[in-house]
């Protein structure tokens, strides 16, 4: 579900356009666009503050044998939300889960993956070591 | 699991608008289709009622079932309690817990006791009990079948505490009408 809830709304899109079809759905509630208040703490354990709103979508949907779906992402794609819903639903129902898995959700993990890696990587390239640079006088 | 407003801007707005007419003429009825499929045992406009008024402050009661249940839990936020005098609204489908036993508000805060949304059998104007005091002109006829017989003398000790007392509210179908607690309810005859 992290994997569906941070994949941008166009991948989304296609790795389901190229997957097995999606089973039909109706809508329980929204696509909605809400906010929600971000939580912080300060060092990792001061006291909570609230840092700041962001924007919210949240969907639920239902398949035709009653199995729910839920969505809430960040961000204003009612799209994705309502795709991702879909998908949280059909995940769960055994004969549709291999096939989705490794159309859809296996893909975005790697790609996010990646991302993250190539950020880490990015960031470890600037990282200064205090050790080393008093070692090198 | 069954939607809940078609539209939930327009729809929770009609409700309330429809409520609000209700309970400022009270016995009218009014009817507001805005929930087009809810679990099978809520009547429509009940069920409307409570997902236009509750919310997660809210406690809820209900003595319908798990489907109504978790609808209702899923759509209003609202907690679902087991003891009828904590709740802020209540949803009778089956038998009406006696009125005494409900939050009445304080003399302080009347505005704090609970609202009474009860499925009844049958609504009907224009005959039955007659029905006086603010909001109606000279009497209003109201019959609505399905409440407890010992409903009027419960109905009057809730009038006799005023400004404390809980409000009333008549569900069935589409059709509902109100029954604010100054409202005074003669048998016909």
């Amino acid at each position: 579900m992290s994997v569906l809830a941070r994949a941008p709304g166009e991948a989304l899109e296609a790795r389901i356009a190229a997957g097995p079809p999606l089973p039909a759905h109706r809508i329980i509630r929204g696509p909605e666009i809400g906010l929600t208040m971000l939580r912080g703490r300060a060092g990792g354990d001061g006291a909570a503050f609230n840092l700041g709103e962001a924007t919210l979508t949240r969907c639920s949907v239902s398949l035709d044998d009653g199995t729910l779906g839920h969505c809430w992402r960040l961000g204003r794609d009612r799209r994705a939300a309502e795709l991702a819903a879909i998908l949280d639903a059909a995940l769960q129902r055994p004969d549709l889960r291999a096939g989705l898995l490794g159309a859809v959700v296996e893909p975005l993990a790697a790609e996010q993956a990646a991302a993250a890696a190539l950020t880490a990587r990015r960031a470890a390239a600037t990282e200064v070591r205090f050790a080393t640079l008093a070692t090198m006088r | 699991m069954k939607p809940g407003f078609a539209d939930p801007v327009f729809g929770a707005q009609a409700i309330f608008r429809a409520l609000m007419e209700a309970m400022a003429r009270p016995g009218r009825i009014h009817t507001c289709d805005v929930l087009p499929d809810c679990p099978a045992e809520l009547a429509p406009a009940a069920a409307a009622a409570l997902l236009a008024l509750a919310d997660s402050e809210t406690p809820v009661w209900t003595d319908a079932g798990d489907e109504a249940r978790q609808w209702i839990a899923f759509h209003t936020g609202a907690t679902l309690v087991h003891n009828p005098a904590q709740a802020q609204f209540l949803l009778v489908t089956g038998a009406m817990p006696p009125l005494s036993l409900l939050d009445a508000g304080t003399d302080e805060a009347p505005q704090d006791s609970a609202t009474l949304i009860v499925q009844v059998s049958a609504l009907a104007d224009g005959q039955g009990w007659r029905l006086t005091g603010p909001g109606i002109e000279h009497e209003h006829r109201l019959d609505a079948p399905g409440l407890p017989a010992d409903f009027l003398p419960q109905w009057a000790t809730n009038r006799a505490i005023f400004p404390r007392g809980v409000d009333l509210m008549l569900a069935h179908g589409h059709a509902l009408a109100a029954l604010p607690r100054t409202t005074r309810i003669e048998e016909p005859g």
